[in-house]
């Protein structure tokens, strides 16, 4: 089987997502990938480097310069008469692209898969994790988006893949891309940290998140994280959430701060290796999922923690 | 401009799903069922756009069984003008649905199709992408900002590290995430209202729509259950624990 495997970029390096769709993508025949974009010679290099390529295909077009599905889709489902599986990280842009190329190709995407358990056979999450569906394809050809979270990272080194340019492509002239806020943060991405510390509710403002969860966060280079309660609260930005309605993360270390455990937080952190919950309520359903649990108030405890560790 | 929002009915999200025993899905037997909550961001934001002036009309679409009706009920008693129920019983899959809105989209020429983002039961978030396959329009997905600007609409994306804003032509797909807006609650007179609003009923068939799946699901199962571990006592022997495993500054 032939794979065809987007590459998200940022313009000048390969994101970490692509490495565990690689990796998928590996489970089921022949890799390939596709890098589009404008400017991305950069890109393609460190791509053909990606172990276990075979080609790279660079599809460089002004068009293609911001993921615009409308001018991405036609170009990846040509590329897919001859390529028999298109996998995307399942990222806001993987998310937003296979679909559409799905449509295009009258094919069922398979979402978000968790496992590769035959050529066409995958296991995925529904109901935000609360049970795991194995399902066929019964399609010619297959689009799924894979989680990060689920496969190991392909080396990022030791391929030699076959650099080659792919013509053509055009704008569609339906949409364009007008700007970007894209919080610089100096700290890991949420998705491919080690080490997380989030916080939550029982926090009761962004002043207390930033005097009690940051100076920990900065202590162990770890990413900061956050339940649905506290983002809606306002204590922090939408991108930081974590669970069924933000990231679903998986990090050696989890630490779960005044976090009550939601079902829909735990969706999103469940798989991390070691889970650190901190709460003053000894009946937090966190703790039912935490390696360790300290019964605590956070005020003291956290700063306490932060000074010793 | 009218303005099309598909609603499915799902598995009430305060309920928590039970796999069940059999391993062929999971238990909707007497569980109490609602509207998707992506569905009724996307009917709001419908409302408020009729309410600003922009939409002149907004119809609520269904695909599901005959008690989809009460979806349907719902999303007229918050403000849309009208329904289509299609009716079946069989489960249809993203790609189906998207074919049959297609179909309605081609009879009905809205303006702006809101879709939820992705249905808390399925969690395929697809559906909208798909459309906008279909019908060759722009697509506007997990928007937090919707704003129509003469013949195109503005649609601010809740990306993996922050906000991105796009332009679109229109018409035009969008789907919703979380902070789009708030819905609000349907009054009781808007409930009893609701009640004499159009509402047809039709078919996958009627669109020429073959629903048959084209994913088996093989078997659903419970996720792997976490234990939970040790409580430590206090900040000293948690910090022993973390730095025994190597976490330390």
């Amino acid at each position: 089987m032939k794979t065809l495997v987007w590459v998200e970029h940022d313009g000048s390096s390969v994101k970490d997502a692509t490495l565990a769709a690689v990796t998928a993508a590996s489970k089921l025949g022949e890799v390939h990938l596709l890098v589009a974009g404008s400017g991305v010679d950069a890109v393609a290099k460190e791509a053909a480097q990606i172990a276990g390529v075979g080609k790279v295909h660079v599809a460089d077009n002004a068009a293609f310069g911001h993921n615009l599905p409308e001018n991405v889709a036609p170009l990846i489902a040509d590329l897919m008469g001859s390529h028999d599986a298109f996998l995307a990280p399942a990222t806001t842009t993987g998310k937003n692209i296979a679909p559409r190329v799905a449509a295009l190709l009258d094919v069922m995407q398979i979402s978000e898969i968790l496992s590769v358990e035959g050529p066409k056979t995958f296991t995925r999450p529904i109901y935000a994790g609360n049970a795991i569906a194995t399902v066929e394809s019964s399609d010619a050809k297959l689009v799924l988006t894979v989680r990060g979270t689920a496969f190991d990272k392909a080396a990022t080194s030791g391929g030699s893949g076959a650099i080659e340019a792919v013509g053509g492509g055009s704008d569609a002239g339906i949409s364009s891309f007008v700007g970007a806020e894209i919080a610089k943060q100096d700290r890991p991405e949420l998705t491919s940290a080690k080490v997380i510390v989030s916080g939550g509710r029982a926090l009761g403002s962004s002043e207390k998140y930033q005097e009690v969860i940051v100076p920990l966060a900065d202590k162990l280079g770890a990413a900061l994280g956050a339940s649905r309660a506290a983002v809606d609260a306002g204590y922090v930005p939408n991108d930081y959430q974590v669970g069924q309605t933000g990231k679903i993360v998986a990090p050696e270390v989890y630490f779960a701060i005044g976090i009550s455990g939601a079902i829909q937080h735990l969706a999103g952190m469940k798989d991390s290796k070691t889970i650190v919950a901190i709460n003053k309520d000894e009946d937090a359903p966190i703790f039912q999922v935490a390696d360790f649990g300290l019964v605590a108030d956070l005020f003291s405890a956290v700063p306490d923690l932060t000074a010793k560790i | 401009m009218k303005i099309l929002v598909p609603v499915k009915r799902v598995l009430d999200y305060n309920v928590k799903p039970r796999v069940k025993s059999d391993g062929t899905g999971v238990d909707l037997a007497n569980v109490k069922m609602s509207m998707n909550p992506f569905d009724e961001i996307g009917i709001e934001e419908a409302i408020r756009l009729k309410e600003k002036g922009v939409a002149t009309e907004v119809v609520a679409i269904s695909v599901g069984p005959a008690k989809a009706q009460e979806t349907l009920r719902t999303a007229l008693a918050m403000g849309a003008d009208r329904a289509i129920l299609v009716q079946t019983d069989d489960d249809v899959e993203p790609l189906a649905l998207a074919k049959i809105f297609k179909a309605i989209a081609d009879a009905e020429a809205p303006g702006l199709v809101i879709l939820g983002k992705q249905a808390i039961d399925g969690d395929n978030n697809q559906t909208g992408q798909m459309l906008a396959a279909l019908t060759g329009w722009a697509q506007g997905t997990f928007a937090s900002a919707v704003n129509v600007e003469g013949d195109h609409v503005s649609v601010t994306r809740e990306v993996d590290g922050g906000l991105e804003t796009v332009k679109l032509k229109l018409p035009a797909i969008v789907t919703t995430d979380l902070r789009l807006n708030e819905p609000r609650y349907a009054s009781l007179p808007n409930i009893m209202k609701a009640k004499s609003k159009p509402l047809d009923t039709k078919t996958p068939a009627d669109y020429g729509v073959d629903t048959a799946p084209r994913v088996k699901t093989v078997k659903v199962s419970e996720p792997p259950v976490r234990s939970a571990g040790v409580k430590v006592a206090d900040v000293d022997e948690l910090v022993a624990k973390l730095k025994a495993m190597g976490v330390h500054s």
